[in-house]
């Protein structure tokens, strides 16, 4: 049958609603490859436009990498294209395999499950793992697709649910007081959050799960490949590098960026994934050719750590510039920099600012961050050269200047335009 | 105020708003619809009221729009628990 006239109006009316609230997404589009510059089309139908990228998840600049492209093609080549096939039935090649394996080595857990995406292992874990005799206690922040999945296991396995102040090690405690009951207290946390760039405390949080004997899963999607040391992840710039009970990260930013995610950690919580994990059970494989080029981009950040380290250089660059600048910064050490703003159509105005200058950012304001919180999300990458940044500096604090900010506080911005 | 909604204001005050913040909260102010709550970790505070006043409020019942305001909360304890 046919979509009735009542059913596309009531549609309409929702879209219609979207808009009027600004929360309306507009693509824009791309005519190069992802990397630190890129020819953008913005408004639509006008000629693309060569501009310096500020907010791409591309952290090790791997996205376009020349080796990458290579093993990509190579994978297409030897593996084919396609597998028509979910991974238990006939689409687990060997190089599957060698993924899994290599990414057990360098998160330093006992073993891997590929997933399509990280949102499907996060939507699929929880579920596949607790029970109604066990509690779930997120810290607050963490992200939209955890939600999900700890929706999903509320309602399917009645597991237990509860939630602390973000990274408030107190109130963790005294949430883990609270479920001593439990089977099994599972700690929920994100490693980098993505909207602040802050990083869990998770030294402090091994440490209450130790004691009060509960398990800690940690989503280090903004931090697999370049935080700690040698990039492992937050568990290695937190000292409890293998202290972690389960991780999921993806594929699809730092590590190359295309696509696909995981669940690596203690050997029975990944074998429950593979064979009850209804997003691993009923979705199709990871394709060859992203496979081939992920155990490639493994291989190089495992060989040496001069990408992160040139990322945490340029990451200090440009934290030291803008506050340097008079720009009012949300406080960190990982290559998210959020510029804040507070008011949303300010955010706008300076994003849309910064674009005719030759910058791409966005503006990020409620229900993406809290009310009175806009932002512009700047995010740097070890593709970036110390003259990109520098210019791109230049272009913020003119477009700081013509607002009134450089200087501000929260308090003055928020005077001056609202939030 | 009485007792009830300074109970739940105390719980709201020391469950949702962080210690350095500025936020003043009253027993009108919005809570969900100005994002102190998200309609997520209202989970806790719906188990809280159960637990304090030993009554079960069913999920239809617990909709961001009941639990938006101290106020709203106080009378929704009330339907269940009236000597509250």
């Amino acid at each position: 049958m046919a979509i009735s006239a009542n059913v596309r109006t009531s549609l309409q009316e929702e879209l219609a609603g979207i808009k009027e609230q600004g929360l309306l997404k507009e693509e824009r589009f791309i005519h190069s490859p992802q990397a630190s510059h890129i020819e953008v089309e913005y408004p639509r139908g006008s000629a693309p436009k060569k501009v310096i990228n500020l907010c791409a998840n591309n952290y090790l600049g791997l996205s376009s990498h020349p080796d990458v492209i290579q093993a990509a093609h190579q994978g297409l080549d030897t593996r084919g294209y396609g597998m028509s096939s979910v991974r238990f039935i006939c689409g687990t090649q060997d190089i599957h395999r060698t993924l899994e394996q290599k990414l057990t080595q360098f998160l330093g857990t006992e073993d891997t499950v590929l997933f399509p995406s990280c949102m499907d292992a996060n939507a699929g874990l929880f579920e596949a793992v607790l029970n109604d005799r066990d509690v779930m206690i997120s810290d607050r922040l963490v992200h939209a697709s955890i939600i999900d999945g700890i929706t999903l296991c509320r309602e399917k396995r009645k597991t237990r649910y509860d939630s602390y102040k973000h990274s408030d090690m107190d109130h963790l405690e005294q949430k883990l007081q609270e479920y001593q009951d439990a089977r099994i207290r599972m700690i929920i946390t994100d490693g980098v959050f993505s909207m602040d760039g802050d990083i869990a405390p998770l030294d402090k949080i091994v440490a209450l799960a130790e004691k009060y004997d509960a398990m800690i899963f940690l989503d280090d999607s903004h931090a697999s490949g370049f935080m700690g040391k040698t990039g492992r992840g937050t568990h290695e710039h937190c000292g409890v590098f293998g202290k972690i009970d389960v991780i999921t990260t993806t594929l699809g930013k730092a590590l190359g960026g295309a696509s696909g995610g995981c669940v690596s950690g203690r050997r029975e919580i990944v074998e429950l994934c593979r064979q009850k994990a209804r997003p691993y059970l009923f979705s199709n494989t990871m394709p060859p050719v992203i496979v081939n080029a992920a155990i490639k981009v493994v291989d190089l950040i495992s060989a040496t750590t001069e990408r992160r380290d040139k990322l945490e250089r340029n990451t200090a660059f440009w934290r030291k510039g803008l506050t340097e600048a008079g720009f009012d910064l949300k406080a960190g050490d990982s290559p998210i920099v959020p510029v804040m703003l507070y008011n949303a159509k300010l955010a706008q105005d300076v994003s849309r600012d910064l674009f005719n200058e030759g910058i791409y950012v966005i503006g990020f304001f409620f229900p993406v961050v809290p009310k009175g919180a806009a932002r512009i999300r700047t995010q740097i990458s070890a593709g970036h050269e110390i003259a990109d940044l520098e210019f791109a500096l230049e272009a913020f604090k003119k477009v700081g200047a013509k607002y009134g900010i450089l200087g501000k506080g929260k308090k003055e911005i928020i005077e001056m335009y609202g939030n | 105020m009485d007792e009830l909604h300074k109970a739940i204001l105390d719980y709201v005050i020391r469950e949702y708003v962080d210690a350095d913040s500025d936020e003043e909260l009253g027993v009108d102010s919005p809570l969900i619809s100005s994002g102190i709550v998200d309609s997520f970790s209202m989970v806790s505070l719906k188990t809280f009221l159960e637990k304090k006043y030993k009554i079960s409020i069913p999920d239809a019942k617990a909709s961001p729009e009941a639990f938006d305001s101290v106020t709203k909360i106080a009378a929704l304890v009330r339907e269940f628990a009236p000597n509250a």
